[in-house]
């Protein structure tokens, strides 16, 4: 069964927080169809908040199609999500090392690199944000 | 949706002075309330006056749809910790659980001790010689054994370690899972009310200045900054907050249904404490009388 674990300096909201865990969890393959999550009660009793959160996160599970709530037994992973690739990370991680280098040698400082990369994130993202 | 307690027009005098007046306020039922203020809002009487301690001097309060203390029925439906969380210094943990079991028609022995257990309390020991947590963790377990359906904690935590305040609030959230019970808990800790609670009242000065489900709250709020520029010429359905300026630039918290579209503004969401603070703020700036010491500080 997974823990959950919360970061409270992360300014994510509580529930957005478990619902990411339990995708990550599903990409890494530590969760898989028939597990069962944690009840409210459970996660509550080690993470000290409220109820509500945890059934709004496993509802929106829900509405993925990836857990299904089986009443009197608790909620149950039904759904997968494609895992990651590690291969296509460290390609990834490697050509960003590599753009990372010939900023720095063009003269550009953290904060500037920063700023590019949460303006070129924003923009690819921008989609489904209101 | 009914409310777990309304007040309208309630006011506590003491003497002369009143600690509580015209405070109106409506709390639906089934949420974890955090009520917060500075010290002499009247959070302390307002929640006196919920249990049945204290008796209005005008206006009036309802809990649960009865009066407060109006009867045996009535003071079984409501659990209550005082501040500071009091127990009886002389009294073995054991024998606290007896007094609850005669005191309450509704008392649930069993959960009392499965409680005890979990906590690893020593039923033999006196109240006197436990922890400050395991001291407030014995009240609250007097509050919640005699099942009531709703939980009024005044600053439940606030003498408590990080960790047994950690551990106090899993065994309320656990009870709130349990039982389904409603709560209403005073505290100046911000980060604690964000964990546990879902709907949120600023009380200042007897006023609410602010009361909703924190979800929504924190979605109708926004930190706007951008170049300096009057708050009077913003669109009408964004009511400010808090301002700030320097000679160039301006610094809002605005409360808006609306998308904000003017692209002159940086917007960021705001956090909890954030609300808190502007809301307190927002309120002693318009209390004049108050007001005098604070103007050294800008």
């Amino acid at each position: 069964m997974i823990e959950f674990q919360l970061d409270s300096t992360s300014g994510v909201a509580t529930y957005l927080q478990l619902v990411q865990q339990v995708h990550q969890a599903l990409q890494l393959g530590l969760l898989e169809p028939g597990d069962q999550l944690p009840t409210a009660q459970q996660v509550v009793g080690k993470l000290a908040i409220n109820p509500n959160t945890v059934l709004k996160a496993y509802r929106d599970l829900e509405r993925e199609g990836l857990a299904r709530a089986r009443p009197g037994q608790g909620t149950f992973i039904v759904g997968t999500l494609p895992r990651t690739d590690p291969a296509a990370q460290a390609r990834f991680l490697a050509s960003m090392a590599k753009w990372l280098v010939s900023a720095r040698s063009a003269g550009l400082g953290p904060d500037d690199i920063e700023a590019i990369y949460r303006t070129a994130f924003r923009n690819c993202f921008a989609e489904g944000v209101a | 949706m009914t409310a777990v307690l309304e007040a309208s027009s309630l006011g506590k005098r003491y003497g002369r002075r009143w600690a509580l007046s015209d405070c109106t306020l409506s709390i639906p039922e089934g949420k974890v309330v955090g009520l917060v203020g500075p010290n002499g809002a009247g959070k302390t009487t307002l929640l006196h006056l919920g249990v049945g301690l204290l008796a209005p001097t005008s206006g009036s309060i309802e809990v649960l749809g009865g009066r407060p203390a109006d009867g045996p029925a009535q003071l079984g439906r409501v659990g209550f910790v005082a501040q500071d969380a009091p127990t009886y210094a002389g009294l073995t943990v054991d024998k606290h659980l007896r007094l609850g079991a005669y005191l309450n028609p509704s008392w649930d022995d069993q959960v009392a001790h499965h409680r005890i257990e979990e906590l690893g309390l020593d039923p033999s020991q006196r109240a006197g010689s436990l922890s400050g947590g395991q001291r407030a963790q014995l009240a609250l377990t007097m509050a919640i054994a005699k099942r009531p359906e709703l939980l009024l904690l005044d600053e439940p935590v606030a003498s408590l370690d990080p960790l047994a305040r950690r551990e106090f609030l899993q065994t309320l959230m656990e009870v709130v899972a349990e039982q389904g019970v409603s709560v209403v808990l005073s505290s100046h800790l911000v980060a604690d009310l964000e964990r546990t609670c879902d709907y949120l009242v600023v009380l200042v000065a007897s006023r609410v200045q602010l009361s909703g489900e924190i979800g929504g709250l924190l979605a109708s709020h926004h930190r706007l900054s951008g170049p300096r520029r009057d708050p009077g010429s913003l669109p009408a359905t964004q009511d400010v907050i808090e301002e700030s300026h320097t000679e160039r630039q301006t610094t809002l918290l605005v409360r808006t249904d609306d998308a904000i579209l003017d692209p002159t503004w940086t917007v960021k969401p705001v956090t909890l404490e954030d609300l808190v603070l502007a809301y307190m703020g927002r309120a002693r700036d318009t209390q004049p009388t108050r007001r005098s010491g604070l103007k050294v500080l800008r």
